[in-house]
Order: C-alpha cells, then structure tokens, then sequence
C-alpha cells in the first residue's frame, strides 16, 4: 500500500515483513528510528514470535545476532558510523562464520571530528569484512532492499548489509509502498540454516583454524562471492515479477547507450545526479550514470559492460581514505585493469559530513571533467581559502592546536567579517 | 560400588573425609548425592583428547562443570566459548573435546553471543534447551565484561561459568584484572621496586555479579567438586541470569607442579584468599567454612610466580599484605566458624 511515509518507518515495516526471529538494538544517529519503528512492531504484536533485545553496545547487538543466527533464527540489526566501528571485530566474526544476517547501515560519517551526517566512510571502512553490501538509492529501493537482503544473505549464508544513505533516506518522508505479507512470505521462504547449534547434531562451530586450512576457507568465501553475480541478478529480477517493481541487481545504467562521458555513484547521490544528466542530455551532452547498487562483491564484469563504450568515467565518492583517495574509485580502477581501451578514470570526492551536494556543483564538476581531466581526487566544493589559512598558519608555529577546532574559528571569523563589511555598507 | 548408607542421617552426621583431603568420598554417600562424574550417565562433554597442560585446573573444572549443567538440563543444552585456552586446548579441529552443540565466537563476546542463542531457542519452539557461556577471567572479568554486565542485567537465560586461573594463560601468562598482588606474569615481571603484580588493583567479580541482583551467583573451587557441581546444579534450577566464578589453578602460569593443582586450589580456600560463597537475588545465602585455616605463605610457597617474595631468607613485608587480605576475606564473609 502507498504511503507517505519516513524511510526509516518504511524500512521498519518492511523489515517486520521479512518476519526476523531475533533483532538486536543499539542507538545510534541516524539509523535509530529503524530499530525503534521494529520494536514498536514488536511491542504491539504486529511481528509476533520474535525477540526484540535491547543490548548494551554494538559489539554486544552483533553478537547477540550471531548467537541467534548460529542457533537457527533469523537475525537482525542495525547501525551506523561509530557503532559499526564498535562491532568491527563482530561484523569479520559474523562473515567468517557464514552467518545471514541481515544489518541496516544509516551510512554516516567517522569521527574524529565527530559528525552524525552522512557520507559512505562507514560502509566503506569495513568493505573488505565478507559481507554483502547493497547500497540503496531510494527509500522505496531502502525498504525493498531488505526483502532481497534476507532472501540473498540465507541463500548464500553470508551476511548482508543494506546501506541507506543517513537523513536523506532514513529521515526523509516520501511516498512508499508497503508490500503484503503474502507475497514478501512468497518471496522470503522461512530461514533454513546449512550449519546450526543443535542438541540432537552435537557440532562445533568456531575452531581454530591453522596455515593448513586458512587459505582454503577464505578462498570459499570469495568464492561465493564471486559465483553470486548471477544470484544476485535473479533474484532482483524475481523482485521485479513479483512485486512490480526495480530493487536490487548489480547496477543500474543511465543513458549509458551512447555515452562517451559516464558517472559512477552509489546510493542517494543518484537522484540528484540523474537530475543533472537529464539536463545535459537537454543540451545534448553525451552522457550517462552507472549506480552501483551492489558494492561488495564487486562487478567487475558488469561494470565494465556498462563502461565498455564510455571514453571518460568519473567516480563519485562519498568517504575519503587519506592515504589514497576515493575507495570506490580506487576499485573501479581494478575493473579497468584488463579492459581494452580503458576509458579515463577521474575521481570526486563529494558530501562527506553530510556537506550537500547540489545539482550546481555536480553540473559544474561533470563539465569541468570533460574538459580539463585531472589526477588524483577532486574534492568538490572544497573550501580553498579555508584550506589555505590553515595550512599556513600550522606553518609558523609548531603548537598550532587541533585542525577541526581551527578550522571552525576561521569560518566563524569570516563570517564575522562579511556580517561586519555588510554592515558597514549598509550604513555607507 | 559399594552399599549405600542406609539413612540420610547417618550420612549427615557422621562426617567421612577421604584420607588427608577433606573431601567426601563418594563410596561413603547415597546414590543421590554422588557426584555427576561418579555416574556412568554423565555426558562426558568434555571428553578426553584434548591438549591441556598436565594437572589444568580450567579442564577438570569444565568437566565438572558442563556434565553438571548437561545432567541438569536433561542434556538440552548448548555451549558458548570464549577465546581462551578452554578454547583452543579443546578443538584442535578435525578434533573436538565437545560432545555438545558448541559455538566460539570472539574472546569478548561469549555472554551476548549466548543470549543471542537462548533468544534463538525460545523463538524457534525449543524453551527446553538451555544455554552456558563459558571464559577465562580475562574473557570475563576484562575484555568480556561488557557483555557479561549487559547479559546479567537484562536478566537473560544464560549460565556464565569463570574459569579463573588469575591471567592470561592463552597468550603466555600475562596479568588480567584477576591476577593477585605480587604474582609474576609476563606483563607484571619481578623487576624495580614494585616486582609482580602491584597492589591495591583489580576486581572480584562475583561481588559485582551479586551486584546486579540477578537470580544466583556462587564461586566454586576444583578442590571441592561435589560442591561444583551442587552449585551448577542449583544454578541451573534458575531461570534468568546466573554466574558462577571458578578458582581453577593454571601449573604452567603459576609456576606449579601438576601434581599440586587440587591442593593450591584447597590452599585458596582455606588460606581465605578465595572466598567461597552462594548468593541469590542480590545476597549472600552461603558461605563455605574455612575447615582448617592455613597460612597464606603455605599457599605461596608452591607456586613461582611468588617465588620473589622468599628470596634470601628475609621475610618479605608483602606477604604479610597478602595475609591481611586473607583475614580480610575471612572476617568479611565470615570465613571462619565463630
Ligand atoms: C580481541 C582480542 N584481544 C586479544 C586476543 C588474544 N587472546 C586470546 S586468548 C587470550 C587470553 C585468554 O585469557 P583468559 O580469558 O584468562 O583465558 P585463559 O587462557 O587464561 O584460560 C588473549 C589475550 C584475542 N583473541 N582477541
Ligand atoms: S596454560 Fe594453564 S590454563 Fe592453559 S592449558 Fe595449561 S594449565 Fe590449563
Ligand atoms: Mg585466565
């Protein structure tokens, strides 16, 4: 049923649908009103026969799922940011175990300096933990994505995160439907565990493992990684025919037919992008998107179908790793590695801490890219005079103090200043 | 097997040690009250083939232990473990120790995974089977205690056993938030002015377990294993969270002979230094009598990591600390027969 309606209580709802057996809550901006919209489906007893436990740390919301998982239900969590940080050693321990559960993450930024808005640099920080990670790029896409995550994460038994963009997603209110029960049960057969702690099948989980067998046992997880494309198509697919409409797959193209200019994104940024592309192609630019909607495992293939006519691709990324540049970027790097006649890579680094990103400044960077290419990473809207302050100032004293701090008070003395000269011009 | 006594009488009043150990034999007591291991029912859950040190108190105790609870829960019942010797000396996989479902996870995580898994039994219909979690002190009492405090105060399902050999055996014998003033470990060497463990730090944690008020919290010792077992016994006649803190002598971390393990775990208790008591919903409901008090240099003596405190002959003013932590301990919870 269509509802207007805030994502997170979207996601809430549909996450109730997919019937989880044990859910696991910790509070953390901006994923939060997800775990409180379940609990109160909980409480009312609108999801019956499942346990809503409110635990004392990340570290412990995780664990708790996989003792549950192991055990044979179906499990749930959500977080974001620090919170994710906080689970880390949890969120390796869950894939290395190949445990289906099922994590929302509101994507946020990482402190220091501590930020509750969003960008990508929680997703990305644990990229390479085993988990599926599917990035969604609308809140009806953020609700449906769940559906596809459980069935996908227990097909495989490999953990899943649902990556939704904080605030812009999780707090935005739109227009979505809520499926039925009956065909999210058509989609989402009951949780059939391929290991599980059993009175009647004494087994152990959880042994250590030597340089005999180590490798062996990684490389079966980048196996079923690398053999799930397929799955992963299909069951977007089987989505599609069943509910009637587009979620999930490996990626989606844009006017990418005849592109010669091709942008790569993740997540929410794809509307406001779609948007400008719509522009440009009114003055007939040539070009075109490719959203990625499943980061980890990575498409290769797919993406270098998609970018196989494109002669310039620019990545957007929405983290920053200091000693290298975009990471999404970085790894459509390593799709181009075989390719004939790889296209150019230019990388932008956009909204991290939540800094908006306008239809202005994208139009702005994709016209600039087609003419005047660069190295490296770009970082869109970057405040250079702010920069340059701060780097001559740390300069000429060895004490400069904390970057984040000087920072602010150099904004601050600019904006008195402007205040102050607007003033003073108003009563010339 | 000899003939039971006839009445429970007999058996009360008359009090039957076995020779020089102060420990009941199980011949000169009724079927019902033989220990768990005496019974070829047990479950041997822990089972022989695993790789502990000769004379380790941590695998006697889980065996006694885990077939107590396995015996209690009609042998429904699935273990949790945290990184730790108990761990790695019993899955040295394709082989295992553990005739049971048995999960390791992570070394701080034990008590949530296992509340994670009691949650999974009563939602998929199987109330009946319960859970244990299990760790070394330092997957309890430090990295772990996060969870364990979490796990105690939402009051979940789950029995969380201590196996306390006073350090980080696991790693190489390094000092956790258990290990005793004045003990050698690798992270607390005999050197400076302060050799060992310093004083006046760490943490008894089933103070802090009775803290929470939660259904029952005991410390048990393997120098008595009838009362381990009656302590598990009770433990699992709960619901809700339960703790139980066992001293479990480590030869290799303490510098011990194998041969001594039951008798340095005697010596814990009756030196006073290992309080053993019985508490529920918050208050202390038994505390074991010292039956014959020993000073607490007996204890020290047998073991290396206090071998400082007895160089050269003089007497060293440390060990009349740790004695006065003793007497502390017997006057607190009335060690001592008044
Ligand atoms: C997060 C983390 N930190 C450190 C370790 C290393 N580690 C493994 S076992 C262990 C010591 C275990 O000590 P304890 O819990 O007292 O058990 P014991 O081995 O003494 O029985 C340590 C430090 C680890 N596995 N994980
Ligand atoms: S080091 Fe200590 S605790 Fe570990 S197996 Fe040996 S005796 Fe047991
Ligand atoms: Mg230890």
């Amino acid at each position: 049923m269509l509802e207007q309606i805030e994502g997170s209580k979207a996601m809430a709802r549909t996450i109730a649908l997919c019937r989880p057996q044990v859910i696991c809550a910790y509070p953390i901006t901006p994923q939060t009103h997800i775990v409180e919209g379940v609990g109160e489906l909980v409480r009312d007893g609108t999801l019956a026969n499942c346990e809503f436990i409110n635990v004392e740390s990340e570290f412990a919301a995780l664990s708790v799922a996989i003792g549950a998982s192991a055990a044979g239900a179906r499990a749930y969590t959500a977080t974001a940011s620090q919170g994710l940080l906080f689970m880390a050693e949890a969120v390796y321990n869950a894939a290395g175990l190949g445990l289906p559960i099922v994590m929302t993450l509101g994507n946020r930024a990482i402190g220091a300096p501590i930020n509750i808005w969003n960008d990508h640099s929680d997703a990305m920080a644990l990229r390479e933990s085993g988990w599926i990670q599917l990035f969604a790029e609308t809140n009806q896409e953020a609700a449906d994505l769940h559906i596809i995550a459980f069935r996908l994460a227990e097909e495989l038994s490999v953990p899943t995160m649902v990556c939704v963009d904080g605030f812009i997603l999780t707090h935005a209110m739109e227009r979505i439907d809520i499926p039925d029960q009956k065909i999210v049960d058509a989609y989402l057969p009951p949780y059939e565990p391929v290991q599980v702690l059993d009175v009647e099948h004494p087994m152990s989980i959880g042994a250590m493992v030597g340089p005999d067998a180590f490798t062996e046992v990684r490389y079966l997880q980048y196996y079923k990684q690398q053999t799930s494309f397929r799955l992963i198509e299909t069951l977007s697919q089987q989505f599609a025919k069943l509910f009637g409409r587009v979620a999930g797959g490996l990626l989606r193209s844009y006017h990418t037919e005849d592109a010669e200019f091709v942008v790569v994104a993740m997540g929410s940024i794809n509307g406001t992008i779609k948007d400008v592309i719509d522009e440009m192609r009114a003055e007939d630019i040539a070009i075109g998107l490719v959203s990625l909607v499943t980061f980890r495992p990575f498409p290769i293939r797919a993406l270098q179908e998609a970018l196989a006519h494109a002669r310039d691709v620019l990545v957007i990324d929405k983290a920053l790793d200091p000693g290298m540049g975009g990471p999404l970027a970085s790894n459509v790097a390593i799709a181009f590695r075989n390719m004939d006649d790889a296209p150019n890579l230019h990388s932008a680094i956009c909204g991290l801490g939540g800094r908006p990103v306008t239809k202005a400044s994208l139009s702005r960077l994709f016209r600039q890219a087609m003419v005047q290419p660069w190295e490296g990473p770009h970082f869109l809207d970057l405040n250079d005079r702010v920069i340059a302050r701060e780097i001559h100032r740390r300069g000429k004293a060895r004490r400069a103090g904390p970057a984040a701090e000087n920072i602010l008070k150099i904004l601050e003395r600019e904006r008195a200043e402007k205040a102050r000269a607007r003033a003073e011009a108003g009563g010339a | 097997m000899s003939e039971a006594p006839r009445s429970m009488e007999t058996v009360q009043k008359l009090k039957f040690y076995q020779k020089g150990t102060h420990t009941v034999g199980n011949r000169l007591i009724s079927e019902a009250e033989r220990n768990v291991q005496a019974s070829i029912e047990r479950s041997n859950s822990l089972t022989c083939g695993h790789r502990a040190c000769q004379g380790c108190g941590e695998a006697l105790g889980a065996r006694y232990a885990i077939d107590a609870a396995m015996r209690a829960a009609n042998n429904q019942l699935i273990a949790v473990n945290a990184t730790g010797c108990l761990e790695v000396f019993t899955t040295p996989y394709p082989e295992t120790s553990w005739q049971m479902p048995w999960l390791h996870s992570l070394f701080g995580n034990a008590a949530a995974v296992a509340t994670g898994v009691a949650a999974a039994m009563r939602v998929t219909g199987k109330p009946q089977v319960r859970t244990v979690a299990q760790g070394g002190d330092g997957g309890t009492t430090d990295i772990g205690f996060g969870c364990l405090s979490g796990m105690f105060e939402r009051n979940d399902d789950v029995l969380y056993i201590c196996y306390d050999n006073e350090g980080y055996m696991n790693t190489g014998v390094q000092r956790s938030s258990a290990t005793p003033p004045a003990a050698r470990t690798a992270t607390t060497p005999t050197l400076g002015t302060e050799p060992g463990n310093v004083f006046g730090t760490g943490k008894f944690v089933p103070k802090i377990a009775v803290a929470h008020d939660i259904p029952y919290v005991a410390t048990a010792s393997v120098a008595d294993l009838h009362d381990l077992e009656a302590k598990v016994t009770r433990a699992m006649s709960f619901q809700g969270a339960r703790y139980i803190h066992i001293n479990v002598p480590c030869p290799l971390g303490w510098g011990a002979s194998s041969g001594d393990t039951i008798k340095l775990a005697r010596l814990a208790i009756e030196t006073g230094l290992f309080p053993v008591f019985e508490a529920e919903h918050g208050r202390i409901t038994q505390v074991r009598k010292i039956r014959k008090r020993a000073p607490v240099t007996d204890y020290l003596k047998l073991q290396k990591r206090y071998a400082h405190l007895f160089k050269g002959g003089v007497p060293d003013p440390r060990v009349a600390r740790i004695q006065a932590m003793a007497d502390r301990n017997i006057a607190d919870y009335g060690l001592v027969e008044a």
